[in-house]
């Protein structure tokens, strides 16, 4: 059982949340085609290594925010709002 | 023959408490402080139980976790626990227990038959014989053969309790390495917590330096170390936590009240953990080392210091390792002879001492006399591999002196490395794990004043938050790994508990399981309750020489938790018996179980199925009470429904994009019908969403969706809306619903006193105003899924039961009935209103339910969208929902029969969703889904069901009323 810190509430057991799978995953628009948006609906990378993902404080505060978690080690490696983009370092899948 | 040793030694037991126990069925006695194994092993009772494989007759092997032979059931009834190691069952009055995997018992055991087939059963016999004519013919058999003891039959009476810390420095292990990193880290400062797996500190020398663990334990008192005995770590996890359990109250107790707490599971979380769990002895293998009196040499000396028991009067020593010296010795000094220590080494350590006991070196056990108990072995001189010159040696003992594995479970579990030490034959941690260093015998470090010093040392750090110290060298001991003899006679074993012998690790090796993963899995090595801790090394070690790999290249298999085996109580914690799955009771409840309610289990909650009277089934009841809701008026309880309060500039624009249909066109006041889709088009959960000001929506959902929606709107505005200015407040269990159905339901309620301005002239079908009745407030919502005039009053909960009876007082004038879910469920159906769930799965989009109309021209992107129109969402080969009505007018249709063009096997072109028989038409009525069930109205259908075949007419719905006059007027 991992220990998460929500950004509102601080570090709590991971049983306190509720994971809401990959973030940042753009949505395409109405116009998409059906390849792209049976993309969107049913693909999703699955990385060795660092993983962003959203998770939502559902026994605590409610709140939703972003993690980056490396799936293997389960580190955390970050920890950021819902609305902010990962941490530079992030995006090039080097912690 | 074994017997009690006088003082000093016996240093655990008090010798002025005896106890009388129990065993087989047998009287005994022992003292406070022994185990049972202790006990037994003083009594000279030497046969304890059958092997799992083989029914070999075994004896105690051990003194601790690591025990694979000593495994009784203890008590009976509810409180019967099986699979219990004697070693480390503390006795007490009037324990009972018995042997496991025998029959009719453990001296004579029908079971030892199989030892006669031995040959047809090596390992994996179960993937190559008993296939003829069918496994399935010798599979009960076989399965009733397998497992040790007897699970219980009863609830478990007691409670386990669960408890979170997070204490800076957690050391496991309580022997002297582990003592001294406590006493290190509190002195520096640190909340320090030390968990013992036994009652006793001082682990691996506990017994031999009685003074010294004193002094520590004195010394990590006062500085303030939190110890706790009896608390077995049993596995780390992600983040540092460490899982423990602790035995409050110890299996085998006699005369205990009827509830105790028996163990305690801890949740751990600390900053930095202290690994010093310590090392196992590992044996030699030699033929027949399976026999009671064959025993490992530190627990003998740790049953002749600790409890005062002699193990045997003569002992063999066969040895591979210099600590079978000291080991000798002690012995000798408590009252044991020493036969002869067998060395299979040519040299020893220059520091041994032998200590005037005959020694043998390059000398192996090639045989064991005796079956029940050892009378004997032969011993033989090996010189360069060839037997020499034999001898044979009376004794009643022959201890196992091969050598230590470092216990490194926390380390790898933690996700450490281990390395090799040839000199030692170990494999101990390599580096450190992710928060978990190890100190101690487990980290390869066996001189005492060493690994005081580096403990110290870790621990000093630790609670400073400075770099570790380097750990020492390991080892010391002088060991030497030697393979089983060849050209012996007898089953050398590996695994004891399993009976896994050297001849099936050849097997394995001969068969191309070359993996030790495939090893562990083929032969079950390893895979006992003792987890292979003194098997595991020898069996990868064997691998190893058949298949010309070093220790390191064969590797160990994967260390997952637990360490020793969790009772299932102690992990379910308090979340059994009725807060297993807690369920939600309404408001009113106590009101309609006053009433005649008949509960049931509906998801989450416990509601009226229906109101039963004079004995009528649930069946009968729920039409009674439809009929006259129809005819009259019935009373309802919708408080599950679930209930959201949407309130902000954004809050239409945001149903807009929830809904399928538009909420933001809703004036004060109106109401309209909405269905919410997932992002794959399908329907996920309706319900009523009434528009209560501006900037004010009250949204029904369904009783199963009522979080899963709430839920739902939080993440979109959470993450994905995050700029639209609406708040949502889940209100379900504020607010009950008291609602009031039937052509009389006006008329009721305008008999209790509510306003004028609620009529139905005067508010119109699908709206909700605010009014208050006595100064309670409410939202009255006229609403109907019954197809009939409807009014559901919204009430605060605390109030719900008052209004009930309120209601319910006039009951009789206006000739009403309470009704159920069930009673509903025949209502809906002969309107043809769909249950989310139900009547659609997971692949039923609007269009399938019609429930499409007006999508095309609403502008707003709402969630799902997208997905109606994919290829598969205009396949016009969709499943649609329709009525059917069986031809005969009889027998009801089957939930879940299909609909086909013949009898199976066929292809299917629907299924039966909803089914009953109506009562306001006189005949059965369902739902199904059907292949183009739009265009097949007025066809004729098979539905086919547990081999009954009926014919339906498909129709439209709804059955009964079709526009609706009776709830709108």
């Amino acid at each position: 059982m991992m220990q998460l810190r929500c950004p509102c509430c601080g570090p709590r057991d991971e049983s306190e949340f509720v994971c809401g799978g990959t973030t940042h995953v753009p949505r395409p628009d109405l116009n998409s085609s059906d390849v792209s948006w049976g993309e969107y609906l049913f693909f999703r990378d699955n990385p060795k290594g660092v993983h962003l993902e959203r998770w939502r404080h559902i026994y605590g505060c409610g709140s939703w925010f972003n993690i980056a978690r490396h799936t293997v080690t389960h580190e955390v490696l970050a920890v950021y709002g819902m609305s902010e983009p990962p941490p530079a370092q992030m995006l090039n899948g080097v912690p | 023959m074994s017997h009690r040793l006088p003082a000093p030694a016996g240093t655990w037991i008090d010798r002025a408490q005896p106890l009388t126990f129990s065993f087989n069925g047998r009287a005994y006695s022992g003292f406070r402080g022994d185990t049972l194994a202790s006990a037994l092993l003083a009594q000279d009772v030497r046969l304890i139980g059958r092997s799992f494989k083989l029914h070999r007759p075994r004896g105690v092997w051990s003194c601790g976790v690591e025990e694979p032979h000593a495994i009784v059931d203890v008590g009976a009834g509810a409180r019967r626990t099986p699979n219990v190691r004697a070693t480390l069952l503390p006795l007490s009055a009037g324990l009972s227990a018995t042997s496991v995997n025998c029959w009719p018992g453990v001296g004579f055991d029908v079971g030892a038959l199989t030892g006669a087939f031995a040959t047809l059963l090596p390992a994996g016999f179960y993937y190559k014989t008993f296939k003829w004519p069918s496994w399935r013919v010798f599979e009960p058999a076989i399965r009733r053969m397998a497992g040790l003891g007897t699970a219980p039959d009863r609830p478990d009476p007691d409670h386990y309790e669960e408890v979170s810390a997070a204490p800076e420095v957690l050391v496991v292990g309580g022997g002297i390495a582990g003592l001294a990193a406590a006493v290190a880290a509190a002195r520096a400062g640190a909340q320090t917590w030390l968990l013992s797996g036994g009652m006793h500190l001082g682990g691996g020398l506990g017994w031999r330096a009685d003074a010294e663990v004193a002094r520590l334990e004195a010394a990590a008192r006062a500085a303030g170390v939190r110890i706790l005995p009896r608390t077995l770590a049993f596995g780390v996890y992600d983040h540092n936590l460490v899982c423990a359990l602790e035995s409050v109250s110890a299996e085998g107790q006699r005369d205990l009240p009827a509830c105790v707490l028996r163990e305690r599971l801890w949740k751990i979380r600390a900053r930095s953990i202290v690994s010093a769990a310590g090392a196992f002895e590992r044996p030699l293998v030699f033929p027949d080392n399976d026999r009671p009196g064959v025993m490992l040499a530190g627990a003998a000396l740790k049953y002749a210091l600790a409890y005062g028991v002699a193990c045997g009067r003569r002992a063999v020593v066969a040895a591979a390792s210099d600590s079978a010296y000291a080991v000798a010795g002690a012995l000798r000094a408590a009252g044991t002879e020493i036969v002869a220590i067998v060395d299979r080494r040519a040299t020893v350590g220059a520091a041994v001492e032998s200590g005037g006991v005959r020694v043998m070196r390059s000398t192996a056990v090639t045989a064991v006399f005796g079956r029940r108990a050892v009378r004997g072995c032969r011993v033989q001189a090996l010189a360069g591999g060839t037997p020499g010159r034999s001898e044979r040696l009376e004794c009643d003992l022959i201890l196992n002196a091969g050598g230590f594995a470092p216990a490194v479970h926390l380390h790898s579990q933690a996700g450490g490395r281990l390395r090799w030490l040839d000199a030692e034959a170990m494999f101990v941690p390599h580096g450190t794990a992710a928060g978990v260093v190890s100190v101690g015998a487990c980290a390869g470090v066996f001189n005492r004043e060493v690994a005081c010093a580096h403990a110290s040392a870790v621990g000093e750090a630790l609670a400073r938050g400075q770099a570790l110290p380097q750990p020492p060298a390991g080892g010391g001991e002088g060991t030497q790994v030697f393979v089983p003899l060849a050209n012996v006679r007898g089953k050398q074993f590996i695994d004891l508990q399993n009976d896994v012998s050297a001849q099936d690790v050849a097997l394995a090796a001969r068969e191309n399981y070359r993996s030790v993963e495939h090893l562990k899995r083929y032969t079950t090595t390893g895979m006992g309750t003792d987890q292979g801790k003194t098997s595991n090394v020898n069996a990868l070690l064997l691998l190893g020489e058949y298949t010309g790999r070093a220790p390191p290249q064969v590797g160990t298999t994967r260390f997952r938790p637990p360490f020793a085996p969790v009772t299932l109580g102690a992990i379910a914690g308090r979340r059994a018996g009725s807060l297993y799955r807690p369920l939600k009771q309404l408001p009113a409840h106590e009101w309609h179980a006053a009433h005649g309610a008949l509960f049931e289990t509906y998801g989450d909650w416990r509601r009226p199925a229906a109101y039963p009277q004079r004995g009528e089934s649930i069946e009968s009841a729920a039409l009674r009470e439809a009929g006259i809701v129809r005819e009259r008026a019935g009373l309802f309880d919708g408080s599950p429904l679930g209930k959201l309060e949407l309130y902000g500039p954004d809050a239409a624009q945001f149903l807009d994009l929830m809904y399928v249909g538009t909420m933001s066109t809703l004036a004060v006041g109106q109401a309209r019908y909405g269905v919410l889709l997932s992002e794959h088009g399908t329907l996920v959960d309706d319900g009523i969403v009434a528009r209560l000001g501006e900037q004010h929506y009250w949204v029904n959902t369904s009783t199963a969706g009522a979080e899963r929606t709430a839920a739902a709107f939080e993440e979109w505005l959470q993450c994905e809306l995050v700029h639209l200015k609406v708040l949502v407040t889940p209100v379900t269990s504020c607010w009950g619903n008291v609602t009031v159905a039937g052509p009389r339901a006006w008329q009721w309620l305008e008999s209790i006193g509510l306003e004028a301005a609620l009529a139905p002239a005067r508010m119109k079908h699908m709206t909700m105003r605010t009014s208050t009745l006595d100064g309670v407030p409410l939202r009255v919502l006229r609403a109907s899924f019954s197809g009939e005039l409807g009014y559901e009053l919204n009430v605060p909960a605390t109030e719900a039961a008052r209004l009930f009876a309120r209601v319910f007082a006039r009951s009789a004038e206006i000739g009403a009935v309470l009704y159920g879910i069930e009673a509903l469920q025949v209502l809906r159906i002969e309107k043809g209103y769909l249950h989310i769930g139900t009547d659609t799965d997971g692949t039923t989009l609007p269009a399938d339910v019609g429930l499409a109309r007006g999508i095309e021209r609403k502008p707003a992107a709402f969630v799902g969208r997208r997905s109606l129109s994919r290829p598969a969402a205009l396949d016009a080969q969709r499943l649609q929902l329709v009525g059917l009505q069986p031809v005969d007018g009889r027998a009801p249709l089957h939930v879940g029969g299909h609909i086909a063009p013949h009898a199976p096997p066929a292809p299917i072109d629907g299924r039966v969703t909803s089914s009953c028989v109506s009562p306001a038409l006189g005949h059965p009525i369902a739902l199904a889904l059907l292949t183009r069930g739009s265009q097949r109205i007025g066809e004729r259908v098979r539905v086919y069901h547990l081999g009954t075949e009926t014919v339906a007419h498909v129709v439209k719905t709804p059955f009964f009323d079709a526009e609706g006059r009776r709830m709108r007027g």
